[in-house]
Parts: structure tokens; C-alpha cells; sequence
């Protein structure tokens, strides 16, 4: 069995990574252009879509936000505006999520959502945490560009790449309806009076069409891209956003390792050192019992007492031994070592201390690995060895059992341990060929932290 | 043969409820506890202030929470040798145990699990075979060590090596003839082969016990 390879996938593929074969659909506006099946493609209509969806909501944001200017700046005077435009500068989100959802219209890339969800829920927040961040404003700047700018070219390249040609095709047929069949303007730009001159015409309008068709797939295309480029996280967020989550992934496993500490020290401080008292208290009460039911009943008790006390003592050391916060790694290796059932060798040269959540990390793996050996492995001896080189903690457990590990397998400790590893950016490999032997290596990147010890 | 006296303890524990336990409990079998102290600085000015018998510490102690009262005991006989520590520890650690084996010459020591307080006589015992400058291993830590088996002591017998556990328990010839239920002259011989195959020529009789328990933990 091979080991889980655990390496970083990119977040979000870019669409044109896809295999790009003869036979696949065209995924972009892009990838259609040169065929030349695409005048007969779903693409020329669906840039038109999205020209003519681009210029009517251009439009309406045009009309919305200037009449709630209007409103607001009329309505400030009572004070009732002032909300209303602040609220005009929140414009930018729905109008950017609208315009996110249209460049589906434009190819199956998916067009994520740069913000942030916000620290808690309640409007408050949401407020605090859309004003401070830099994609609203861009949003509200892409906001403006739409309604002044963009929406009018979107028409005008509609009108001039379909609007215009239809125009001239349909010349002979106007001509026959509006111009007596003498004379027809034509696009307003010039006038044709014969028959011939108007079929003409209609022939150009047809080629037009034709050509209109790629410069309205290229415009669309272009005005996807730049929207894209405007309202979605950019890759240098994307990583940002990457490391955030991996900073934040750290922090929850220091803070877990933090409460295994915090639970370990309560338990060690409270009720351990309360049943310590109790066994005392009923071994006095045992030397002073006179012989009888009474005595027998303490001795028991007090067995009861000192059994409570030795499992005790073995919970609180599986949930974070004192060894390994005093005396480190090594130390704690070496008592792991000594408490398994199977003969265990030794080789691991520490001379210092790691960073404690490094520490507990590969403490566990060896733990872990030592009970797996003594449970399923059929070993009759293990050997653990490691030490630190070249900025990597490395270790690696090796038995001489029937193999046929995995860290495949929902129930796997591994799996866990593979985990937790990968969140200090460490690997963690296993080899175990059926028939043995097995071989787990840990390898985490850190530095000392004391190297005097 | 021992003789019965009263100890002057310099007692060092954090938990109020143990203290006060200890406190009784030593006073009950007519030893007299100086100082109890909660932390590793008062342990070292009780200990300079009385000149007790015998220190017994915990070995996690504030402020740190981690092996302070291990670290005062360990400084405490480096200035002072022969001073007899009892250290008591939650845990079964070879390591603790070695750090305070290392100080001195080993002798006048003992590493028990706080269980052991549990075990009145035991305890006792224990104390004053510390006291008297003897060494006290616990048997918990004396268990995990017989199961390595490891090779200085691969000569020994299995009853040798068994003898050998005993002492570092701390146990007299007589008390390791009561629990094998041998002659306290087959002991005496057992201890002669064992200090003769770990290389331990004639000296001073308590001495040699304390280098082979030294050889023992350190295996």
C-alpha cells in the first residue's frame, strides 16, 4: 500500500487547464473563436445574452442609484438621506453579485465571492466587516463604471455587431413595406434605390452579420474578463486567503494542545491529588481499625482507592505526558519505548527542544505507531530512530511484523496522526508491503527552541 | 540495626489537603514536621533555616507547575551531599528518578509515586531507609525497568535480578529473605554474586548496595 500523498491542490482550477481535446466542448468564449463551427455555435448568442442582460442592468443601476441620490441628498436635510447614502455605498455589493451570477452566461469558470464572511452574525458586524473591506470599494467602483460607462458600450457593440447587420439583411423587405419599393435609408447612412442595390446591400448585411458575430463573442469575452478581473479575488488573495486558513488551522491546534494541557493539570491538581488524601486518610484508618468486618471493608476500600488512583495516573499521562513538557521529546520517546509490551530499540539523538506542538505531534505518531506494532503488527521487535537535521525533525519507527499497514481507512489512527502532522507542514510516510516489514517515517519541519538541554 | 528515632521533616508540597495530611500522618508515627513550605524557594530557606533529617518534596510545584520541586531537591544536595531527599512523584519517570540518583553519590535518596503515601508502612519504611542514607526506588519505576532487561544486567539470574529490584525498593536483607521466602543467608550470597557480576569489588557494604541500585537504574 502506498502512502497518502498529501500535496497542496490549487483552490480553484483555472478553466482552461481542462483538457482541451477535438471532441470536448469549448469551455470559454475564447476556445470557440477559432473553430469554425462557432457562427453556428450556442456562443454568438450567448455573448449577445449577455451584452443585451449587461446593457438593461446597467441601465436599471443607472436609474436606481441616481434616484436614490436624488432621494437621499433631498431627504438629508431631515436627516432620514444620511442613512440612504450611506447605504448608496453598499451599492457595489448586490450589483457585483449580479454580475458575478451573469458570467456564468460567459463559461463554467466559477467566479468566487471575495468577501469575507463576517466574525459573528447581526448586521452590525456584517457592516463593520464589509465597510473595512477593500472589495466593497472596488465593487462600488465597478459599481460606477457599469452604470456610466459600461452599460452604454454594451448596447452600442449589440447594436453595431447585430442591430446594424440585421438592418441591411432585412434592406429588400423594408424596402418593400416602408420604401414604396423606390427607396429606403439605410442604417441611416445611405440610400439605396434599385432592386439590385437593396439585394446587395442585404448580401453585406448578411457577411456583417457573420463578422459581427466573432466581434460580439471577442467583445463579450473581453467585457467578462474584465469583470472578472474587478470583482473576483485575484490569485495574490487567493494565497492570502490560503494562509490565512493555514494560520488559522495552526492556531486551532495550538489552542487544542493548550486544553489537553489545561484538562491534564486540572486533573493532576484536583482530583488526583484529592484520592492521593483519600488513600492516605484510609490507610491511617485501616492501621488504627481493630480486626474485623470493619478493617476488611477499609482494606478494600482502600485498594478500591489506590486502583482509582494508578488508572487515573494513566489517563492523565495519555492525555499529555509530564515527561515531554519536562525533559522533551527524547525523554518522552524513550518512556514510550519502555512502557511497550514489545522490545523496543532506541536510537534518537535530540541534544535541545522543538516547539512544544511539534513535540506533542511527533510524540503521539511515535505512540501511536508503537501501539499499532504491539497490536496488529506480529512483531517481535521495533526500532525507533530519528533526529533533527538540516531544519527537519525526522523520525522513523520500524518492526519487523507482517506489514500491511494503511493510513487509508476511516478508522485508522494514522489517518489522524497524517493530520495533524500536515498541519505543522510536516509528511508523514508509511511503507508496509504485506509480509512486512513496516516502516513509519515523520518528518516535520522546525527549529530548536533551546538547544541547551 | 535501624534505630527507631524521631525525624526532623522539611516538607514541600503545593496541594493544602496533602500537606496537612502528610503533616498528620508523619506526626502520627512521632515524626516532627519543622517546615511545610508550597513552593521550591521556601523548600531551600525551611531546609537552611531547620537543618532537618530528611526532605520530602513533590515534584511539580508553582509557580511553574512543572519539575521544580524536582530542581530544588536536585540543587539542594549538590550543596549538601549527604542531606536525605524523599522525592514523590505522580508519575513513573526513569528520567526524574536518574536526575536525582545523579546528585550526590546516590545515597540518601528515594523517587515514589504519590500512590506510596497511600501505603502508610511502606511510606514510612521508605522514609526512614532515605533517612538513614539508603536508596528508594519505586517499585513502579523498579517494574518497567525489569521488564527491558537490558544488557548489564543480562548476566544476572532471574532470581539475581530480582534480589537486585528489591534493593532498590529500598528492602533490608531480612525484609528481601521475608518476601522470597529464602534464608537471609541465601541473600546475602545472591547480593554477592550480583555485586561480583556487575563488576563491584569489596568496599563498603551500604555503598556498594547504593552502586549496584546506581547500575540498576541506569541500565
Amino acid at each position: 500500500m502506498s502512502p497518502r500523498q498529501r500535496q497542496p491542490s490549487p483552490a480553484v482550477l483555472p478553466a482552461d487547464a481542462e483538457p482541451d481535446g477535438p471532441r470536448t466542448r469549448p469551455r470559454t468564449v475564447w476556445q470557440a473563436l477559432p473553430s469554425p463551427r462557432y457562427p453556428l455555435s450556442s456562443w454568438p448568442w450567448r455573448s449577445a445574452g449577455y451584452l443585451i442582460s449587461g446593457a438593461l442592468a446597467g441601465a436599471v443601476v443607472l436609474v436606481v442609484t441616481v434616484t436614490a441620490a436624488v432621494v437621499g441628498g433631498a431627504l438629508s436635510v431631515v436627516l432620514i438621506g444620511l442613512p440612504l447614502l450611506a447605504l448608496l455605498t453598499l451599492t457595489g455589493i448586490p450589483v457585483a453579485a449580479v454580475e458575478r451570477r451573469r458570467l456564468g452566461l460567459m463559461g463554467p469558470a466559477p467566479a468566487p465571492d471575495p468577501h469575507r464572511r463576517p466574525a459573528e452574525p447581526g448586521l452590525r458586524s456584517w457592516a463593520a466587516c464589509r465597510f473595512r473591506e477593500r472589495a466593497t470599494w472596488w465593487e462600488l467602483g465597478y459599481a460606477a463604471l457599469f452604470a456610466l460607462v459600461l452599460w452604454p458600450l454594451d448596447a452600442l457593440a449589440v447594436a453595431l455587431c447585430t442591430a446594424a447587420p440585421l438592418a441591411m439583411a432585412g434592406t429588400p423587405v423594408l424596402m418593400e413595406v416602408y420604401g414604396d419599393g423606390e427607396e429606403l435609408r439605410v442604417v441611416k447612412l445611405w440610400t439605396v434605390t434599385t432592386w439590385p442595390g437593396a439585394f446587395a446591400t442585404a448580401a453585406l448585411g448578411l457577411v456583417l452579420l457573420l463578422l459581427g458575430g466573432y466581434a460580439l463573442g471577442t467583445l463579450a469575452g473581453a467585457r467578462a474578463e474584465l469583470t472578472r478581473l474587478l470583482l473576483t479575488p485575484g490569485p495574490s488573495e487567493r494565497d492570502a486567503r490560503v494562509m490565512e486558513l493555514t494560520r488559522s488551522r495552526v492556531r486551532l491546534v495550538d489552542a487544542f494542545e493548550a486544553e489537553r494541557r489545561r484538562i491534564e493539570r486540572d486533573l493532576h491538581d484536583g482530583a488526583q491529588q484529592r484520592i492521593v488524601a483519600l488513600t492516605m486518610m484510609l490507610g491511617l484508618a485501616r492501621l488504627d481499625a481493630p480486626p474485623g468486618p470493619l478493617a476488611d471493608q477499609l482494606t478494600r476500600a482502600h485498594e478500591e482507592a489506590g486502583r482509582a488512583l494508578a488508572e487515573l495516573r494513566e489517563l492523565i499521562h495519555g492525555i499529555h505526558p509530564q515527561v515531554l513538557a519536562d525533559y522533551g521529546l527524547r525523554a518522552a520517546v524513550a518512556d514510550a519505548a519502555e512502557r511497550s509490551v514489545i522490545p523496543v530499540g532506541l536510537n534518537v539523538e535530540l541534544p535541545g527542544r522543538l516547539p512544544e506542538a511539534v513535540e506533542a505531534a511527533a510524540y503521539f505518531v511515535v505512540c501511536e505507531a508503537l501501539a499499532n506494532v504491539a497490536r496488529h503488527s506480529g512483531a517481535s521487535r521495533a526500532e525507533v530512530s530519528g533526529g533533527h537535521r538540516a531544519g527537519r525533525l525526522f523520525l522513523e519507527i520500524h518492526d519487523d511484523g507482517r506489514g500491511g499497514a494503511s493510513t487509508s481507512g476511516g478508522g485508522s489512527g494514522l489517518t489522524g496522526l497524517a493530520d495533524r502532522v500536515s498541519v505543522l507542514d510536516g509528511r508523514l510516510a508509511l511503507s508496509s508491503p504485506a509480509g512486512g516489514p513496516t516502516r513509519l517515517r515523520v518528518e516535520i519541519p522546525c527549529e530548536w527552541t533551546d538547544h541547551s538541554v | 540495626m535501624r534505630v527507631d528515632r524521631s525525624l526532623r521533616v522539611v516538607l514541600a508540597e503545593d496541594s493544602v489537603l496533602l500537606r496537612e495530611g502528610l503533616t498528620g500522618l508523619l506526626g502520627r508515627f512521632g515524626h516532627e514536621v519543622v517546615a511545610a513550605v508550597g513552593d521550591a524557594e521556601a523548600l531551600a530557606t525551611a531546609v537552611a533555616e531547620h537543618a532537618p533529617d530528611i526532605v520530602v518534596t513533590d515534584v511539580r510545584m508553582p509557580p511553574g507547575f512543572q519539575d521544580e520541586g524536582l530542581h530544588a531537591a536536585v540543587r539542594l544536595r549538590e550543596r549538601q551531599p549527604a542531606l536525605p531527599v524523599l522525592v514523590l512523584s505522580q508519575y513513573v519517570q526513569r528520567a526524574y528518578a536518574a536526575d536525582l540518583l545523579d546528585s550526590g553519590d546516590g545515597s540518601g535518596v528515594g523517587y515514589l509515586l504519590k500512590d506510596r503515601v497511600g501505603q502508610i508502612e511502606e511510606f514510612i519504611d521508605a522514609l526512614r531507609e532515605v533517612a538513614d542514607g539508603g536508596t528508594v526506588v519505586d517499585p513502579e519505576v523498579v517494574r518497567q525497568l525489569l521488564r527491558r532487561r537490558r544488557d548489564p544486567l543480562e548476566r544476572l539470574t532471574a532470581r539475581e535480578r530480582e534480589v537486585l529490584a528489591l534493593v532498590a525498593q529500598g528492602r533490608s536483607n531480612g525484609a528481601i529473605a521475608r518476601e522470597l521466602v529464602v534464608s537471609e543467608a541465601a541473600v546475602g550470597k545472591h547480593i554477592g554474586n550480583i555485586l561480583a557480576k556487575l563488576d563491584l569489588p569489596p568496599a563498603d557494604e551500604t555503598h556498594r548496595r547504593v552502586l549496584a541500585v546506581l547500575t540498576f537504574l541506569r541500565a
